[in-house]
């Protein structure tokens, strides 16, 4: 009843499989503690952000501080947003854009001279 | 079986794969075509009112297979595409604050009768509302976690946590806007004003739209009108809120903690 195309797309145990991009729609990702445990270390790292601000440490501070946001930030988006586990055009879609932005008003300061200021 | 009875027999919630809304196209054929024909009649664990179908031969999946298995995906890609488009307007909303980021991070020296970052900033509440926000995020994962499970009870509590949350944050919000306007900042006082203001003001809005769907799709869940794939639908609400949870880690750092 179905062409070997079909059957391709369409696995026995009723997966699909993601064709061209040969990767599965599924669901996985972390438990609930698991999630519980990487949202007390973006909470910590906060609590970290913060606390420097409070604390002298010189020209580190501004490293420091772009590191601890990236790393929030990827968290999020790697565990949170199931970007880790999906299908790679998802993060390809997002990452375009997002680099996109970076790249765009990165030159944008440049041209107004921001940095160097 | 002519095609408008297979169409029919598809969406009898009777184990046979839930299409939501979804185009009839070949791969859905497949789909149907796929599922052991004959056998013993099983309802699926989610049947729906119109249960009159029984013995049709599409009710014959295992045990553990119902409607809300998989989201409809794309023949062409093999994925959701509403996942996929919701992934393509976050991309986009990128540049949206990526321009409303760099444009504070120009005008915030610009400021007027001495109120500048340095003078009006409250960290230690301004951080509060930050963790409250970093919470929403986790009650939002829980949700689709429970939505995945199927524990429809557990997910609606998430959800309305995460509204909740939410709607601290807004409320944070509203709170240091008045304040700061009490001080003298006010929408045109300088550059730097309209920028954070522009800025702040976006993502409050957006962290609003975030709520309201969030209790827009608990009162669907609840009257049991959630349009297709149930645990889709509450993923894609997820995405959209942990994003304005990380355009919030930016504007924390950047706006906040790093001195004029």
């Amino acid at each position: 009843m179905t062409s070997p195309t079909e059957t391709a797309q369409v696995e026995p145990s009723g997966h699909h499989d993601s064709g061209s991009f040969g990767h599965e729609e599924h669901h996985a990702g972390l438990t609930d503690m698991q999630y519980v445990v990487v949202a007390g270390i973006l909470a910590a790292i906060t609590g970290a952000e913060v606390s420097l601000t409070y604390i002298d440490i010189g020209a580190l501070f501004l490293p420091v501080l772009l590191i601890m946001m990236a790393v929030k930030f990827f968290t999020v988006v790697l565990y949170f947003m199931h970007l880790k586990f999906d299908a790679p055009i998802y993060r390809r879609l997002f990452y375009i854009g997002l680099g996109l932005a970076v790249f765009v008003y990165m030159v944008a300061l440049f041209t107004f001279h921001f940095f160097a200021s | 079986m002519s095609d408008d009875s297979v169409r029919e027999d598809k969406t009898s919630g009777n184990g046979a794969p839930d299409l939501g809304n979804e185009p009839t196209n070949g791969v859905t054929t497949s789909t149907i075509d796929e599922i052991p024909m004959g056998g013993v009649p099983e309802p699926g664990p989610s049947s729906s009112a119109g249960g009159d179908d029984q013995g049709s031969g599409l009710t014959d999946l295992p045990a553990d297979h119902s409607p809300d298995d998989h989201p409809p995906l794309s023949p062409t890609t093999g994925l959701s595409n509403n996942k996929m488009g919701m992934w393509l307007f976050l991309g986009s909303e990128c540049l949206l604050f990526g321009g409303l980021i760099s444009t504070y991070m120009l005008y915030r020296g610009r400021t007027t009768s001495g109120l500048g970052p340095d003078q009006i900033y409250d960290i230690p509440f301004t951080s509060v509302s930050s963790f409250v926000l970093l919470m929403s995020s986790l009650t939002m994962v829980l949700a689709v976690s429970a939505a995945h499970r199927r524990d429809e009870r557990n997910m609606k509590v998430w959800l309305v946590t995460t509204a909740l949350l939410g709607a601290t944050f807004v409320g944070g919000q509203a709170y240091e806007f008045t304040s700061f306007y009490r001080e003298g900042l006010g929408y045109t006082t300088s550059l730097f004003s309209s920028s954070f203001y522009t800025l702040t003001g976006f993502h409050g809005v957006h962290v609003t739209v975030g709520i309201i769907m969030l209790l827009a799709l608990t009162l669907m869940l609840k009257n049991d009108k959630v349009p297709g794939h149930k645990a889709e639908v509450v993923e894609l609400v997820g995405l959209y809120w942990h994003f304005v949870d990380i355009v919030w880690i930016i504007i924390f750092t950047l706006v906040y903690l790093i001195p004029s």
